[in-house]
């Protein structure tokens, strides 16, 4: 206890406090309007022809508050926790680290009120208008001077590999960002991009699948290299191991774009060898699987009682199985069925929910004690009840989504023996429908999950110093 | 491609490709120093790292992985200008026209190139082009009767027609109503099968230039009129008298350019159906900015035997069953 509190003194927590808070309050939102967006679908009356409330303008905001908003505040809070822990010494500077948490804040409410009005680029998670997006540049920015700053002066001669994976996602998704942003302003709410067809839809590519590789893998990565060892009280595996899949992992990314524009205008040289990097792209994917699931040796008991830990394993499965799919579904002959259907929003989802959002609960709810002076959450009991709801929503979500999927695919190639196609879109989108309902319920089991963590979150902060540590023993049963 | 940027391709990919393998071969040995499953020796906020070696399935299977990539990239167009050496291609990419498209496919098969779209193509007009020859023979009479040849017209529409016409047939805000008797360029197997080949390009001019604000108004009165609609008489009356600018495509008596034998595709503003909304505002927009309709050409999408078909089909639509 008397090390934790030395360490307040010692460390900005101020700002990590911030995001992390953050972090479950967007997570609602960002799921929320998800669940919204997913019950329209099943019963599209709910836009209740209000333009605003229309799925084309709701899908952006969704996606935008989940990766950005919710995904990003939880790369920040963690990435300047852990930067500070492991580099034992104080971030960089507390001015430019508020700076950040205050900008990105500002981002996210411009997103919010631009998307609902119809104000969008139209590039696939680059939906935001050019100022919004110089705003994310500079604060980008500001954010690799602070994190950068603080390795530096690190107080520890080595770099643990948690912050390799940290610094590789915020250089690249500063230059994605950048790049794939350039656009010719025509008003201030309008811009086009300085790209024209198949190298327009390349670079929306390469930053689109990179979004997912460094943002939504690497940065998490990154968070289980500190939170998993640390959780579970065990050394990490294989430092060789981290070191070949790190960067194996950084190298090949980088190529896999293409793989989302396969079957179409894209020249043939550039879809195979995206398609060649994606396949190889999967062992060292595993790489970053095996490392955490295998630091859990000697542990393993813990996740009897531990339902933290229970959310980061069970989101390197998650992991380890979304990072096969999508190699299979790069491999054209298989992208042939998988592509424009309901599989790949399955598999974003077992990436997005089962992989990014259970490591992020998983670390927020190792977070929130330590930061606030607690031994642990105000409920044990009810972390685990999140982990169960959180766990039934994503496998109803998944099957829901595999099995609408494959069988839109089917149904889309079968032919009769005179060569017409045997089914219309609209036959397979009747035939959905039930998977619809069935996703819905696998979202309202998630979004409940994670109001139950805003209690407890509630409920821990609020606590007076030291009256949760009594508690634990009777709860863990 | 510059063979500048074929050769930058092939450096960054294959430097790539073995950056990755030696980084790979090099820590299959362990060169650290550290006893293999003993701690590295440093230590962040409590967690330490274990020099344990690399699992061997996994660098099997990334063995495996890189084998199967220089393979595949022997084989398949991939690194920058280097064709493959099974001289595969998707399709002929590139092509701008469909006469561009034809040359090429020609082109493809006189040089022995394996383009994978045509070879697909023509399997598929091996195996199911028969069946439409065979129907291309019979009169879209007989075929309309015909509830096999029916059958697979209606797939034919769901996959073609659909989009505009509607999975009902019964058209939408600017496409027509195939299943009522109301024809722009006339229900003959005949003229439908023409319409199906070589499409229809309609062109109402906008007459605001021509009429003026107060003409608009009074023609609209009049249009709406000639359907047995409630209008001011006086601005009807004031409508009728300019008419004639319209008769020429429409008809004298408003009856459409079937009526008159006319190819211009002129609806009958008699009979209260409207292609683009009988609305007082619907029908004054079509007055003051014109409209114009495009029925696209199938004879070259298509095929002349699968048109053939597809007439028996639509006109199968309007008949009283």
């Amino acid at each position: 206890m008397s090390q934790t509190v030395a360490s307040q003194t010692e460390y900005n927590y101020k700002v990590v406090r911030q995001f992390a808070i953050m972090t479950v309050i967007w997570g609602i939102v960002g799921m929320g309007v998800g669940v919204f967006i997913a019950a329209q679908l099943a019963w599209p009356a709910l836009n209740f022809d209000i333009p605003w409330l229309t799925y084309s303008r709701l899908r952006p905001l969704h996606t935008n508050a989940v990766i950005f908003a919710f995904g990003t505040s939880a790369l920040f809070a963690t990435s300047y926790y852990v930067v500070q822990r492991t580099c034992q010494t104080r971030l960089f500077s507390d001015k430019l680290a508020s700076f950040t948490f205050w900008g990105w804040q500002a981002i996210i409410v411009a997103a919010a009120i631009t998307l609902p009005l119809g104000i969008t680029s139209s590039k696939e998670y680059a939906e935001l208008e050019w100022p919004i997006d110089i705003a994310i540049a500079v604060v980008w920015v500001t954010y690799a001077v602070v994190f950068f700053g603080t390795l530096i002066n690190r107080k520890v001669s080595h770099i643990y590999v948690a912050n390799w994976f940290y610094a590789g996602f915020i250089i690249t998704v500063a230059v994605l960002h950048i790049v794939n942003s350039m656009a010719v302003p025509v008003s201030l709410t309008k811009s086009y991009s300085i790209y024209a067809g198949a190298v327009d839809a390349m670079v929306q590519w390469w930053y689109g699948h990179n979004a997912v590789g460094f943002l939504l893998t690497a940065g998490f990565l990154g968070m289980m290299y500190y939170f998993v060892p640390k959780q579970a009280g065990r050394p990490v595996y294989s430092y060789r191991l981290s070191v070949v899949h790190f960067w194996a992992l950084v190298s090949l990314y980088i190529w896999a774009g293409p793989h989302h524009l396969h079957y179409t205008a894209l020249p043939d040289w550039t879809q195979s060898l995206g398609m060649v990097m994606s396949v190889i792209l999967f062992v060292p994917s595993w790489g970053g699987m095996i490392n955490g699931i295998m630091t859990l040796s000697g542990a393993w008991h813990k996740l009897r009682t531990d339902p933290v830990l229970r959310f980061l394993v069970v989101s390197l499965s998650f992991y380890g199985m979304s990072t096969f799919e999508g190699p299979m579904m790069a491999i054209k002959s298989v992208n042939a069925l998988s592509h424009y259907t309901d599989w790949t929003v399955g598999h974003v989802h077992s990436g997005a929910l089962g992989w990014v959002a259970m490591i992020s609960i998983g670390a927020i709810y190792h977070l929130i004690p330590a930061l606030f002076g607690h031994s642990n959450m105000y409920s044990v009991k009810l972390v685990n009840t999140h982990f169960w709801l959180h766990t039934v929503g994503v496998v109803l979500y998944i099957v829901a989504m595999w099995i609408s999927g494959v069988m839109q695919g089917l149904m889309w190639r079968a032919v009769n023996s005179d060569g017409t196609l045997m089914y219309s879109f609209v036959q397979s989108l009747e035939a959905s429908y039930p998977f619809y309902v069935m996703r819905f319920l696998g979202g309202v089991f998630i979004v409940v999950g994670m109001l139950v963590m805003a209690y407890n979150v509630y409920r821990t902060v609020t606590a007076k110093s030291g009256s949760l540590a009594t508690d634990a023993n009777t709860q863990m049963a | 491609m510059t063979s500048f940027w074929s050769i930058w391709v092939i450096v960054l990919t294959l430097a790539c490709l073995a950056l990755i393998f030696g980084l790979l071969v090099w820590n299959l040995k362990n060169y650290t120093g550290v006893e293999e499953g003993a701690s590295c020796g440093h230590e962040f906020d409590g967690i330490e790292e274990l020099n344990n070696p690399l699992p061997k399935w996994w660098t099997y299977m990334f063995f495996a992985t890189f084998v199967w990539s220089v393979y595949y990239l022997a084989m398949y167009p991939g690194l920058g200008n280097f064709a493959g050496l099974l001289g595969w291609t998707s399709s002929n990419q590139g092509v701008t026209s469909i006469e561009e498209s034809k040359q090429a496919v020609l082109n493809a098969k006189e040089n022995g190139h394996w383009v994978q779209l045509d070879k697909e193509f023509e399997a598929a007009d091996e195996r199911f082009g028969p069946i439409f020859k065979a129907f291309a023979q019979q009169d879209v009479l007989a075929l309309a009767d015909n509830s096999e040849a029916l059958e697979i017209g209606q797939r034919l529409y769901a996959q073609n027609c659909a989009q505009c016409h509607g999975s009902d047939a019964r058209g939408g805000l600017g496409f027509p109503n195939l299943t009522d008797k109301d024809w722009l360029y006339g229900g003959s197997p005949d003229q439908i099968k023409e319409t199906l080949l070589n499409g229809r390009i309609a062109a109402m001019p906008g007459w605001e230039a021509a009429l003026g604000e107060q003409g608009v108004e009074e023609m609209t009165a009049y249009v709406l009129s000639l359907s047995g609609r409630k209008v001011n008489q006086k601005d009807a009356d004031a409508g009728k008298s300019k008419f004639a600018l319209c008769a020429a495509c429409h008809g004298m008596d408003g009856k459409g350019s079937v009526a008159h034998n006319l190819p211009f595709g002129a609806p009958d503003l008699t009979d209260n159906i409207w292609l683009y909304g009988g609305s007082q505002r619907a029908v004054e927009e079509s007055v003051r900015h014109g409209r114009a309709g495009v029925m696209p050409a199938w004879k070259d999408i298509l095929g002349e035997d699968k048109v053939h078909l597809l007439t028996a089909y639509v006109y199968s639509l309007s008949q009283d069953k």
